[in-house]
Parts: C-alpha cells; sequence; structure tokens
C-alpha cells in the first residue's frame, strides 16, 4: 500500500483503468469508478473514445462524472440516444461496443462475477441489486475489465451466486495490482507501486497464482493525477 | 382514445388489489406521481413490474403494497442499495415478497413480446449463469441454424403507467430524452396511464422524441414535476441530493415509515372501487 507518496489507491485504480483505454474505440461503462476511468481516459489518453452508457445513451461526453447512468448529461451529450430494447439488441448483442468496464461483489478466479446474492438465493444473507445489464454486456462486449476492490470479501473461491460469465474478461484491476487469465485462471501480472506479492495474497480468497514476471505499473504522471482530481473536483 | 382526466381519477380507474403494474421509465421520467397516488388509494396486494425498481418501489414495497417484484436491477442508482427492498426480501418486513429477477436485456425483451403480442423473444443470454434456475426462461433452439438460444416470455401487465413531458388535447404523448422501455411498456399492458408535466395545444417534434398516439393510452393525467426526484430532460432536472438522502431516510425502518407518514404516502389499505 502506498503510504508515503501523493496519491492514493483509488486513484491509481482508476488511472489503470483510464490507460487500458487508450486505443479503444468504445467502452460501455456503469457508474462510479468505471464512469470516471473512462472519463479520464477521454481526458488524457483518448478524446475520441465513444462512452455507452445502458440507459441508452451511445457517444455521451458528460463533463461531470454522473451520479446516475441515466443523468440528463448523458443524453443531452450523447452522439444518439436510443430505447433498452435496440440498447441490447442492435448495439450490444451483436458485440458493437468493444470494451465493457463492470463491477462486481464477488469474482471467481475464472472471472465469473456475482451481483445477486450472499448466502443461499432463497434467503439471501444480503440482497444485492441483481444482475442489470451485466450478463448480456459480459458476452457481447469483446474484452471485460473488471474493477474491484481487492478483499477477500470479493475475491472468493466459489461465487454464492454466478450471474455473469467470465470468459471474455481480460483484466482485473483492483486496488493492489491487476489480473489477467493465464490458462484459463486469473493470475497476477501486475503489482502496483509499493504493494506486495504477499499482501495481494492475503487479500484474495484462492491460492492466487503469480505471473512469473510480475509488473509494477507505472506511478501516475504529474498531468493522470491532476486530470483525475479536476474531473473529479467538477 | 385518452380520456385527459386527474391522476386520482386515472388510478382509481386502472389500478385494483392484486394487479400487475409496471411503472416504467430507465431512471429517466420515473411516474413518481403516480406511484405516490396508488399509495394514497392504499392499494395492495400488487405484483409490481418495473426494469429498475428505484426509490419509487423501495417505498411502495416498503409500506407493503406488493405481493411480488419483478425486475432487472434494485439499487440505488450510483449511491447503493435500497434497503426497503432489501429488508423486505432477507428479512420479509414489512411482509414477505416474491421476487422474480431477470437481466435488462431479458426485460426490454419481455416488453418487446408483450407489445408485438407474442408468446416470447428470442435472445441470446442467460445460459451459463445461475439465473435460469431461478427465474422464467426456457432454452429454445433456432428453427433455421439450430443454434441454442434463450426465450423469454411475454410481459404483458394489467396496467402500465409512464410519466412524459408532454401531451395535446387529444392524449397524444411525446416524451424525448432517455426512452427507456416506456413505448413497449404501455403498448404490452392491459391498460395505460401516462402523467405529463403539460398540456399543450400541439405536439412539436423533437429531436429523438418519441411519441405515443392518444388512440393507444386509456388515461392522460396532468402531473407537473411529477417524475421528481427522478427528471424529465428539458423541465426538471434529477435530484441527486434526494437519491444520497434516501439511503439515509430508508435505512431506518422507523425513519422510514416516519418520512411515509409525514408525505401522506402510508395510507391505510382501502377496499378496492369495483372495476368501471
Amino acid at each position: 500500500m502506498s503510504t508515503n507518496s501523493e496519491y492514493s489507491n483509488g486513484e491509481l485504480q482508476t488511472i489503470v483503468a483510464a490507460r487500458s483505454l487508450a486505443g479503444k474505440r468504445s467502452c460501455f461503462i456503469g457508474v462510479g469508478r468505471p464512469s470516471t476511468a473512462a472519463l479520464l481516459a477521454r481526458m488524457v489518453h483518448n478524446p475520441k473514445l465513444v462512452l455507452v452508457y445502458e440507459s441508452g445513451t451511445i457517444g455521451a461526453k458528460p463533463y461531470h462524472v454522473p451520479l446516475s447512468i441515466g443523468d440528463g448529461e448523458l443524453a443531452e451529450t450523447a452522439d444518439l440516444v436510443v430505447s433498452v430494447p435496440e440498447m441490447f439488441n442492435y448495439w450490444i448483442g451483436p458485440g458493437r461496443v468493444q470494451v465493457a468496464f463492470l463491477g462486481a461483489a464477488q469474482v471467481d478466479p475464472q472471472a465469473n462475477l456475482n451481483s445477486t446474492v450472499i448466502g443461499e438465493y432463497e434467503h439471501p444473507k444480503t440482497r444485492l441489486p441483481g444482475a442489470g445489464g451485466a450478463p448480456e454486456i459480459a458476452t457481447g462486449c469483446a474484452e471485460v475489465v473488471v474493477i474491484a476492490p481487492h478483499s477477500t470479501r470479493t475475491f472468493v473461491k466459489q461465487l454464492d451466486f454466478k450471474t455473469t460469465r467470465g470468459e471474455r474478461t481480460t483484466r482485473v484491476i483492483t486496488d493492489l495490482g491487476v489480473l489477467e487469465p493465464v490458462a484459463g485462471e486469473l493470475t497476477l501480472t501486475t503489482l502496483h507501486p509499493d504493494v506486495r506479492v504477499e499482501q495481494v495474497r492475503e487479500n484474495t480468497g484462492w491460492d492466487l497464482k503469480i505471473a512469473d514476471n510480475v509488473q509494477v505499473s507505472d506511478a501516475p504522471s504529474a498531468q493522470e493525477l491532476a486530470a483525475l482530481r479536476e474531473l473529479v473536483a467538477r | 382514445m385518452a380520456q385527459l382526466v386527474s391522476l386520482s381519477k386515472a388510478i382509481a380507474e386502472t389500478v385494483h388489489d392484486g394487479m400487475s403494474v409496471a411503472l416504467e421509465g430507465f431512471t429517466h421520467l420515473i411516474p413518481f406521481a403516480a406511484g405516490h397516488e396508488l399509495l394514497r388509494q392504499g392499494r395492495r396486494e400488487l405484483e409490481l413490474i418495473r426494469m429498475t425498481p428505484d426509490i419509487l418501489y423501495d417505498q411502495m414495497i416498503g409500506v407493503g403494497a406488493a405481493r411480488k417484484l419483478v425486475f432487472s436491477y434494485g439499487g440505488n442508482p450510483g449511491v447503493g442499495s435500497l434497503h426497503r427492498f432489501r429488508d423486505a426480501i432477507e428479512h420479509g418486513w414489512p411482509m414477505p415478497i416474491e421476487v422474480e429477477e431477470h437481466s435488462h436485456a431479458g426485460m426490454a425483451n419481455r416488453y418487446v413480446a408483450g407489445a408485438s403480442k407474442l408468446p416470447f423473444m428470442v435472445m441470446r443470454g442467460y445460459a451459463g449463469t445461475d439465473l435460469p434456475a431461478h427465474t422464467n426462461v426456457k432454452p429454445v433452439v433456432c428453427p433455421f441454424t439450430g443454434e441454442q438460444l434463450m426465450a423469454v416470455p411475454a410481459l404483458n401487465p394489467d396496467v402500465s403507467i409512464v410519466h412524459a413531458q408532454e401531451a395535446d388535447r387529444d392524449g397524444n404523448v411525446q416524451l424525448w430524452g432517455i426512452p427507456g422501455v416506456q413505448k413497449e411498456a404501455v403498448l404490452a399492458a392491459g391498460a395505460s396511464v401516462v402523467t405529463v408535466e403539460r398540456i399543450v395545444e400541439q405536439l412539436q417534434p423533437r429531436p429523438g422524441g418519441v411519441v405515443i398516439p392518444g388512440w393507444v393510452i386509456d388515461y392522460v393525467a396532468q402531473a407537473p414535476g411529477g417524475s421528481q426526484p427522478s427528471y424529465a430532460l428539458g423541465v426538471t432536472e434529477r435530484d441527486n441530493d434526494f437519491y444520497r438522502e434516501w439511503d439515509l431516510i430508508s435505512r431506518d425502518r422507523e425513519q422510514f415509515q416516519e418520512w411515509m407518514t409525514e408525505h401522506g404516502l402510508n395510507s391505510v389499505p382501502t377496499t378496492t372501487p369495483a372495476p368501471a
């Protein structure tokens, strides 16, 4: 964990996620950190990146980080606004959106996701919001990037409920590092600066495989950090 | 042909205890005023249908108006949990609720089937997840290619209620901004109510405007600000502060009840008026 640097691990997570959108054509995003990362990517790496929100706004160019996926600014700045059936049947299903950013309450070693329940389905300990658009987004988009906090609560060996399939997941970006599928199993490939391998293992609920050559994420550049802070302060 | 009536009359004429009711609006144009009127009239035992239950259904579930919920995403967008929804499912408070959940794509296609008066729609989805074991979908084989696909059953609510920016005096409705599944919900329903911000002499075409002709709508009622704390693009703004505040109001049962009583939304159930 970076203790003496001038940025938080959360900021770094957002910045690393934004970097993964360099050179991409379009990205499907939900609210929260994914949305912040995608807006940051448009500011720093990829001004032409097409942002797609499941509310039907395609090519949205919000100035502020939206609270909901249906904020007015998204519709007002979009290239086109479509109905929900059109969004899923014409745009997501046929694979017209290249990358998807997804979050989840639980992630398993195959990058399958749970956003439905913790505990038994019929008598859940915690009822989560449910599937939303995720299942079809994860099978429609060519690449899925999962953004999640790194803890044993989130990274579990066995999901309580499989909401979303993980086959298309190319990266899982956490506040500690990056996991990528190697031979079908999420493997630690990148550590954030000042994070130790042991720390990542301790925060993963299975015996995490470690890549032979673990890379270290570049620390945020002055430009990235300034842009992120300016964006969040808007 | 749509009749222009008061909101209370539109609800009293269409919604009775035990019915399946869809109040749609995808983050935008959520028909809060109509949902609140339904609570004021004391409706109970409802099967509530909505892709994103949002604060409105959290309120309706929290006072015990729903026996069943059909949905695809039960969160407070950008904020977190819907606490009344969770309490009903996790603890059966104030009463147990039956749940039927889908993905957004599944719900959207169920409305499309309903609007088309087809028994089902076909899609790629659900397969390989735990959803099919817990919800109402069935695998189907494409008769042309042999591909295994998923069939989702038509959704035909007894009543659908949506909110729009404007209507003319013949009850032709126009909405613009995020169109959600409102047109599909109206066309899928047995009866429909549209609340509008304003009545105009003539609808002016808007970019991206969705027109629903008055002859497929039963009742149009004027309800200015009727989607707050959601919004009607170009008329009202989403009250994001209230969405955050609701997290605190709804966390605690008593505080929730006080808030609902204070806002006149905790009516004692009444006998259903006889259908007209």
